[in-house]
C-alpha cells in the first residue's frame, strides 16, 4: 500500500481494535515512568487490584526531583525522598526495572530512552510527561499522557486514542554556523503559534532536517508540544540507523539488519498525502530568543522587543510584558541576565553540552551570573568529562552538576530567587516555571546560553565562534 | 445500576466561573512544587495557587478568590486553555476543587486527553460566543448555565447555544466509558495477539512460519 504516512503505518500496525466509544486501542510498545507521575497510579493500580500487563516493556528512571549536587539518601527533601521510595517499592513489587538514583544508566527519561537504544523506529511510546514526543525524532509514535492514562498502560499495555491529521512541516536550506536545532523549533513555533498544532501530529522533513544528527533532530521534536501537537516526528533514515548500531538495548548481528529493515519501512511514503503542509527557509532562521510568558514569543536575536499592537495575540503580550517588566522596543541584546541554565531533555545531550563548551573555553562567567550545567544523563556527564568539558565549564565559573530535570521546572533545590532573569536551554519560560512566581526564563540554544552567560546580558552566540 | 451507569456523565448544570486569557499553561494551573505529593488528595486547595496569592499568602484578585464564583461548577476559558505539562495535577485540582465541565475556545491535547480520563467534560464554543458568556457571568455570578453533551448545547437564561465535542469524548462520557481501563482490559485476548506480531517484542526474530 502506498500514499501512507509513517503516522498511519505505525498506527495501523499497533491498532488492537476500535473502542466502543470510536476511539482507537493502540498498543504500546515501550513505555517509560518517572518518579512524578506514577505514583498515583501505582496506588490506583493497587486500590482496582490490578497487575501490570507486560512489566518487561516498561523502565523506570528518576530525574524530575534528584537532587543534582549532593546526593546522599535519605534526601534533605523529605518529599522527594519519599516520592523516590515510592517509585522504587512500586518497580519492586511489580516487577520493572528501574535505572535509579545509584544507576550509571540513570538520566532525564528522554535522554536515557534513545541512549540505550530503548526507543527505536516504529514503535509506540507512551511517558507521562509531556516532552515524551523527544523519541518521535527516531520515526516513534511518542505520546506524552497523564497519570490515569499511566494506570491504563500499565494495566494493559495499551492507550484509547484518537486519531489526528498530519502537517508536514519541511525546512529547507542550510543552517549557518550559530544556527542550532534549538533556533530551528523555537522558529516554527513562533511562526505557527503555541496552539498551531492543535488536532495534528507534525512530520519534520526537509534537506535542513534531514542533515541533522540524531541529537539535533531530538531537540526539534521534543519541543512539538510547546507548539500544541502532541507527536512530532521525524522518518528514520541512515542516521537513526547509525545511531542505534551496537545500543544496549538494540539487537546485534542479523537481528540488528532484520530491525533496521523493519525501521526503514515505517518512513512515510514518497507519495504519502497530508492534511496539511508549512515551509520554512533555514536561510530566515536566526539565533532565537524568547521575550515572553510561552515558548511561541520569540525573536531573531539582533531584533528588538516587540509592541503588542505587532504581535498575532496583543492581549497576551501585554500579559507577559506585565510579568516580565521588560520593555517593548527594547533591543535583545541589551537583555542583562544573573542565572544562565544548560540543561533539560531538550538541550543536555553531548552535542548541547559542546557547543556551549565552545563558547565557555578560555571565557569566564559574567560576575553579576551564576551559572550551572546539569548534564542530561549519567552517561552524558561520563562522556563529557571523559573529553574534559567539565573542566572547561568549571575553569570558565560554571557549576557541573549530576543528571537530572534541574531548573527546567525547579522540582529539585535548583531555583530562581525572586525576579531574577534566566539564560536558559530548557523549554518553557511560562510564569513560576523555574521555581520563582515572580522569575523570568528566556529560552535559547545552549550555546546562547554560554553567550549570555559571559556576557552578564543576551548575547548573539555568533560573535563568539 | 451498574458501575457505568454511575459513571454516565450527560449533564452538568450550575453556576460559571470565568478565567480570561489564551495559553494558559498547566504550571499556571499547578505549580510543579505541589507535584511533590505522592497523591492528588489534596489537589483541591492549589488551582491558580501563585495568581491567587502573593509570596506572603496575601490574596491577590482572581475569579477562584471570588465568594460570588464560591460553588461554580462549570468554568469558562479562552484559547489553547491547559497547554505545556503534562500533569493529571491540573485538571484534578480543578475537579477536585468542583469544576465539573470546562467550556472555552480550545484546549491543549494532553490536557484534553487527562480532563476526559477523569469524567471531566471539556468542550468548545467559539471565540464570540465565549466572550459573551464571560460577561453575562462577570455581570451576573448567580445565572446558571446548563450543558446537555447528549444535544451538545449549553443553555444559559433561555438561550441556546451549540458547543463542540468530539464524538468520541462524548460518546465516552455519556456512555459511561470514560473510565477507559476496564474497557481496554476486556480485550486482553487481543491485545496479546497484537504483541505477537509485532517485530520488536520479538527481537526482529524470523516469525514461525515465516520465510
Amino acid at each position: 500500500m502506498s500514499e501512507r504516512t509513517l503516522y498511519d503505518k505505525v498506527w495501523d500496525a499497533h491498532t488492537v481494535d476500535i473502542l466502543p466509544t470510536g476511539q482507537t486501542q493502540i498498543f504500546i510498545g515501550l513505555h517509560l515512568i518517572h518518579e512524578v507521575t506514577s505514583p498515583q497510579a501505582f496506588a490506583m493500580m493497587r486500590e482496582q487490584g490490578l497487575e501490570v500487563a507486560f512489566p518487561e516493556r516498561t523502565f523506570a528512571t528518576v530525574d524530575h526531583i534528584v537532587p543534582t549536587d549532593v546526593r546522599t539518601r535519605p534526601f534533605l527533601d523529605a518529599q522527594a525522598e519519599q516520592m523516590i521510595q515510592v517509585l522504587e517499592n512500586a518497580t519492586r513489587d511489580y516487577r520493572i526495572e528501574l535505572f535509579g538514583v545509584d544507576s550509571e544508566r540513570q538520566g532525564i527519561v528522554h535522554i536515557i530512552g534513545p541512549e540505550l537504544g530503548l526507543t527505536q523506529p516504529g514503535m509506540t511510546l507512551a511517558c507521562g510527561d509531556s516532552h515524551t514526543s523527544t523519541h518521535a525524532a527516531f520515526g516513534t509514535l511518542a505520546f506524552g499522557i497523564g497519570t490515569t492514562q499511566i494506570k491504563d498502560v500499565l494495566a494493559t499495555q495499551t492507550l484509547a486514542l484518537d486519531k489526528l491529521k498530519v502537517r508536514r512541516i519541511s525546512v529547507d536550506g542550510r543552517l549557518s554556523e550559530g544556527i542550532y536545532a534549538k533556533d530551528v523549533i523555537l522558529t516554527i513555533i513562533q511562526r505557527l503559534g503555541v496552539g498551531g498544532g492543535k488536532g495534528y501530529v507534525y512530520e519534520y522533513g526537509g534537506n535542513a532536517v534531514d542533515a541533522m544528527t540524531m541529537e539535533e533532530r531530538m531537540t526539534v521534536c521534543n519541543m512539538s508540544i510547546e507548539g500544541g501537537a502532541h507527536v512530532g516526528y521525524i522518518n528514520p533514515d541512515t542516521t537513526t540507523v547509525e545511531y542505534l548500531r551496537g545500543r544496549p538495548f538494540v539487537p546485534p548481528g542479523a537481528a540488528f539488519d532484520r530491525a533496521a529493515s523493519y525501521w526503514r519501512s515505517v518512513a512515510s511514503d514518497p507519495d504519502a498525502v497530508y492534511d496539511d503542509r508549512f515551509e520554512l527557509a533555514a536561510e530566515e532562521i536566526e539565533p532565537t530568543v524568547t521575550w515572553g510568558i510561552n515558548p511561541g514569543q520569540a525573536i531573531g536575536i539582533s531584533q528588538q522587543l516587540p509592541h503588542p499592537e505587532e504581535v498575532a495575540d496583543p492581549e497576551g503580550a501585554r500579559r507577559a510584558y506585565q510579568h516580565t517588566g521588560f520593555e517593548p522596543g527594547t533591543r535583545a541584546v541589551d537583555i542583562p541576565i544573573d542565572v544562565a541554565f544548560v540543561g533539560s531533555c531538550t538541550n543536555s545531550r553531548l552535542s548541547d553540552l559542546r557547543a556551549a563548551a565552545r563558547v565557555a573555553r578560555g571565557r569566564h562567567v559574567h560576575p553579576n551570573v551564576r551559572a550551572i550545567v546539569v548534564p542530561g544523563s549519567f552517561e552524558v556527564k561520563r562522556l563529557a568529562e571523559e573529553e574534559g568539558l567539565d573542566r572547561v565549564f568549571r575553569e570558565a565559573g560554571f557549576d557541573w552538576r549530576s543528571a537530572g530535570c534541574s531548573m527546567c521546572l525547579a522540582m529539585n533545590p535548583d531555583k530562581l530567587q525572586g525576579r531574577e532573569i534566566s539564560a536558559s536551554s530548557s523549554n518553557r519560560n511560562f510564569i513560576g516555571r523555574q521555581g520563582s512566581a515572580t522569575g523570568r526564563t528566556i529560552l535559547m540554544s545552549p550555546a546562547m546560553v554560554a553567550a549570555a552567560a559571559v556576557s552578564g546580558h543576551l548575547a548573539d552566540v555568533r560573535e563568539f565562534l | 445500576m451498574s458501575a457505568r451507569d454511575e459513571s454516565r456523565v450527560r449533564r452538568v448544570s450550575g453556576r460559571a466561573i470565568p478565567v480570561r486569557g489564551h495559553d494558559i499553561d498547566t504550571d499556571r494551573i499547578v505549580p510543579a512544587r505541589y507535584l511533590k505529593e505522592v497523591t492528588f488528595d489534596r489537589m483541591g486547595e492549589y488551582p491558580f495557587i501563585d495568581e491567587r496569592f502573593d509570596a506572603e499568602g496575601k490574596p491577590k484578585p482572581h475569579p477562584f478568590n471570588e465568594p460570588k464564583h464560591r460553588g461554580a461548577s462549570i468554568l469558562l476559558v479562552n484559547a489553547n486553555f491547559g497547554c505545556g505539562s503534562s500533569r493529571e495535577h491540573a485538571p484534578q485540582a480543578l475537579y477536585r476543587w468542583g469544576i465539573r465541565a470546562i467550556v472555552g475556545e480550545s484546549f491543549a491535547p494532553i490536557f484534553a486527553g487527562n480532563s476526559l480520563a477523569i469524567g471531566l467534560p471539556v468542550v468548545t464554543v467559539p471565540s464570540d460566543e465565549i466572550q459573551r458568556l464571560m460577561g453575562l457571568v462577570e455581570e451576573d455570578p448567580s445565572v446558571r448555565l446548563d450543558l446537555d453533551l447528549d444535544q451538545r448545547r449549553l443553555t444559559i437564561e433561555g438561550h441556546s447555544v451549540p458547543v463542540d465535542v468530539p464524538d468520541t469524548a462524548r460518546t465516552a462520557l455519556i456512555e459511561g466509558y470514560w473510565d477507559s481501563t476496564a474497557v481496554l482490559a476486556a480485550n486482553m485476548a487481543k491485545i496479546r495477539e497484537v504483541a505477537a506480531r509485532i517485530p520488536y517484542l520479538a527481537g526482529f526474530e524470523p516469525r514461525p512460519g515465516s520465510r
